[in-house]
């Protein structure tokens, strides 16, 4: 384990100056995700034009570095996207931080990848990879349009 | 008494945690075992096993024996008028439940009131909230003061008509108030109000006396207090236990079995039912053993003297908030840092072999009233030093610098 390689400055600054964090507005879809164990919460807020591309993303809520790290990063690298395209890159990154040990999407650039993978370090804490997922856990949810909170220990 | 010595009485620091020495300041959650204990619950299953209570043969009456010699050593290590006064359960959280459905059953009606208070654990909130989702009971919530205390005046201005049961914690497993139980049980009894204390962080480091204090029921978590997971004890006046309807049916706790009905055991069988955690309730005998040798005053001396330090310590710390400050303050020091979210300090903190815990250690109610979404927590046992707290200080430090917190 190393710290430096979960605590990467990117995150560190990501976590400290969290990039989207206010609420979007006229968003058409949003969910809310909470980590009962840590007491993380957040909200994603998101604006899909008619061509279903996001027009704007954004979330509010509280938590460690790497949650609102991974949420700040998340909202950074999606944004412009389709939506489809959007369920690809969440995918990628959930199988990425559980098993995998690069990102396979064709959608972000090779900058965005390296950015995301700056995340990977979470995966030598076992305890901390619920702090990374919630977020985009949430966003799944968002954009499926279900009620359902999400609750890292429920799923 | 000489903490290295009694130190090297727990395996667990001969080993290095991630190639450091272990700091472990997490014992709030759960203590850490001395060889006695490990070595009675492996002396038990490798020679000595049988099931208690049951069969005839040799094993069984010796096990049998062994079981209700911890009885008798926790009546008296609480001063309990008769071993039938104590019930071993799988935890603290189970000896709650019993006494919430039990008395639930038969004493609480819509409308009653239950009193807790602020700093409750869940495990003495939610099997109260049963009975509010049940049978319409409400739980009134004895405030804390800016201390993080729950003072006699408050429970004293909570109490209506319509209380039925008090229950409170003994000593917060967050700020470390320790509650006047005594004069509350008194204030209680004047009002004809039965008084239930959750005493798992308070049994490991203080005196208990039952007669002194004077309340009704009494939850002990054992693995809190140097012994074994799995097991709880119930300590409860004679009079309820006898009073109370059984908790859990099946073998063990009946006295007679018809088709056209069933009576129940003598105390305190009627409410061990099932096979008990018999190896761990004969190993937390030893548990006992433990500290008498060392002695409850003498643990509660140095524990005071060290939480005292503690204290000290993380207050020149700046940035670093401490959660209340009790007038007398139990083994646990919780904290924040600006900046910083608990999760990320309990990490970097485990990087050096520092262990505590962070989150809402099982209390959102009160974390919510105080605002804060998570705390550190930094707790003791008899085996930490003076220099656990220093050790702990410098990774805090470490921390802020990663940080870049001032």
């Amino acid at each position: 384990m190393n710290l430096k390689e979960l605590y990467q400055e990117i995150i560190l600054d990501h976590g400290k100056n969290p990039r989207n964090l206010r609420k979007t507005e006229n968003f058409n879809k949003d969910a809310k995700g909470h980590n009962p164990l840590c007491g993380d919460k957040v909200h994603v807020y998101l604006k899909l034009n008619e061509n279903k591309k996001v027009e704007d993303i954004s979330f509010e809520g509280q938590g460690c570095a790497i949650s609102m790290a991974s949420a700040s990063i998340m909202t950074d690298l999606v944004r412009g996207k389709e939506e489809k395209e959007v369920k690809e890159i969440v995918n990628d990154f959930l199988e990425m931080i559980k098993e995998k040990n690069q990102l396979n999407n064709k959608i972000l650039h090779e900058d965005e990848k390296t950015k995301l993978m700056c995340l990977s370090g979470v995966k030598n804490y076992p305890m901390r990879v619920k702090c990374a997922t919630l977020s985009w856990h949430t966003l799944t949810s968002a954009i499926n349009n279900s009620q359902e909170e999400i609750n890292s220990e429920t799923d | 008494m000489n903490i290295q010595n009694i130190k090297k009485e727990f395996p667990i620091f001969k080993n290095k945690v991630q190639n450091n020495d272990l700091v472990y300041l997490d014992s709030a959650n759960s203590s850490q075992k001395p060889l006695v204990v490990v070595d009675r619950i492996y002396d038990f299953y490798t020679k000595e096993f049988s099931n208690v209570g049951r069969s005839v043969h040799y094993l069984a009456v010796a096990a049998t024996n062994l079981y209700e010699n911890t009885r008798i050593s926790v009546q008296k290590y609480i001063n309990a008028k008769e071993k039938e006064e104590i019930v071993f359960t799988k935890g603290a959280t189970e000896a709650i439940n019993l006494v919430a459905s039990s008395f639930g059953q038969k004493y609480l009606k819509e409308g009653d009131e239950v009193l807790i208070s602020e700093l409750e654990h869940h495990s003495n909130y939610v099997p109260w909230h049963y009975l509010r989702k049940s049978k319409g009971i409400k739980i009134e919530f004895a405030e804390i003061n800016k201390n993080g205390e729950i003072s006699l005046e408050e429970v004293e201005k909570k109490i209506t008509s319509k209380t039925k049961i008090i229950a409170l914690t003994h000593l917060s497993n967050v700020t470390g108030a320790i509650l006047p139980i005594k004069q509350i049980t008194e204030f209680a009894h004047s009002k004809g109000i039965p008084v239930l204390v959750d005493g798992c962080q308070s049994a490991p480091h203080m005196k208990l006396d039952m007669q002194e204090l004077g309340c009704d029921f009494y939850a002990i978590s054992c693995h809190k207090m140097y012994g074994p997971t799995g097991l709880g004890i119930l300590y409860a006046k004679k009079k309820w236990l006898e009073e109370l309807p059984p908790y859990q049916g099946g073998g063990g706790m009946i006295g007679e079995v018809k088709k056209s009905g069933i009576t129940y055991g003598d105390l305190p069988n009627k409410y061990e039912a099932g096979t008990m955690a018999t190896a761990q309730v004969i190993a937390f005998n030893e548990s006992i053993k433990f500290i008498n040798e060392i002695g409850i005053k003498n643990i509660e001396n140095h524990e005071e003297e060290l939480i005292r330090y503690g204290e000290e310590v993380l207050r020149k710390n700046n940035s670093v908030k401490l959660i209340g400050s009790p007038k007398k303050r139990g083994a646990v020091l919780s904290f924040t840092i600006d900046g910083i979210h608990p999760h990320d300090i309990a990490t970097i903190l485990d990087e050096d072999g520092v262990a505590i815990r962070a989150g809402h250690h099982c209390c959102q109610i009160l974390h919510d009233k105080l605002d804060l979404t998570a705390s550190a927590r930094a707790s003791i046992g008899v085996y930490n030093t003076k220099d656990d707290f220093d050790k702990l200080n410098s990774s805090i430090n470490k921390c802020k610098k990663i940080f870049n917190s001032k």
